[in-house]
């Protein structure tokens, strides 16, 4: 295990490698499904809105 | 295919429909990819364990130049046929490449550093032309937020980006014109890869991995530009 984690000697390479990818990806993710949900929210909010509107209008 | 896509509701509900199953793809695949690459590929002969950051280096600096790849032609659809969805698809791949691109010079300097010695070299024309593409990506996602009308925005941009994509070819060749520090291609090269198989098959799970996750993200990018762009006309026409 320990052998595993000194990757040959170029543990101070290989991890970062890792490490920053897997944190890029994730943000990737992140970032971009809490724009979905908050822009879905927003359409929704607006056209619920516009729909009473319509109605209170009519 | 395209026309059929063309219009938002239908762009939609065909993306609703694949989205999970891309992100379903793109778990498996890099889930397979990571375990595969850290713990079941032996080290190389020559790079030692080096050899694995390989394995997120290459489909990084692959996704960058295809993703441009894929931004260039969107763009160029964009201006001929004018359709806002091809502007939506070059602008919201924009920052996933610049991600990937970004990646693709970190990993690849943290593998320069033990193999040749340094972490960068402003003589390398493929390491600098990679670097040039993260400045146009860079640049890209600014001329969009510079101009608020999307319609000129798009223009400028598309028009930018078909510019910018001369920089594909000169990235891929780089290796070949100009011999310096970085090693010639190995995998797309005429006569087939020089890589042996125990490091081929997860270097293609890795990059069809980052594929599906980029494939995954993007639908779901262009849908929330979609609804931005309809939250924003319905705020205006409350305001009428």
């Amino acid at each position: 295990m320990a052998d595993f984690f000194a990757m040959g000697g170029y543990a101070g390479f290989v991890w970062p490698a890792y490490i920053i990818t897997v944190i890029v990806l994730i943000a990737a993710i992140v970032v971009s499904v809490q724009a979905h949900n908050s822009a879905r929210r927003s359409v929704q909010r607006l056209e619920e809105d516009s729909g009473e509107n319509g109605e209170s209008q009519t | 295919m395209i026309t059929f896509l063309a219009n938002p509701k239908r762009f939609l509900d065909f993306s609703n429909a694949i989205s999970p199953w891309l992100a379903g793809l793109a778990a498996v695949l890099l889930g397979t990819g990571f375990y595969w690459a850290l713990f079941a590929t032996p080290p190389d002969y020559q790079q030692g364990q080096t050899v694995k950051i390989m394995f997120v280096h290459v489909p990084a600096a692959y996704m960058g130049i295809m993703i441009f790849g894929v931004m260039a032609a969107a763009s160029l659809m964009g201006l001929v046929f004018r359709h806002p969805l091809a502007d939506v698809g070059a602008k919201t791949a924009a920052p996933l490449g610049a991600a990937f691109t970004a990646l693709a010079l970190l990993t690849g300097s943290l593998w320069g550093r033990p193999m040749w010695g340094t972490y960068w070299q402003w003589g390398d024309a493929r390491l600098v032309s990679e670097l040039i593409l993260l400045f146009i990506y860079l640049g890209y996602i600014a001329l969009w937020n510079a101009i608020d009308d999307p319609v000129r925005a798009a223009k400028a941009a598309a028009i930018l980006c078909l510019v910018g994509a001369a920089d594909l070819p000169i990235i891929h060749f780089s290796v070949d014109w100009w011999n310096t520090l970085h090693q010639s291609a190995s995998i797309i090269r005429l006569g087939g890869p020089t890589i042996d198989r125990s490091f081929l098959i997860p270097l293609f799970i890795m990059m069809a991995g980052y594929t599906a996750l980029f494939g995954w993200l993007w639908l779901i990018r262009m849908q929330t530009e979609i609804f931005e762009r309809r939250a924003r006309s319905l705020m205006m026409a409350k305001g009428a």
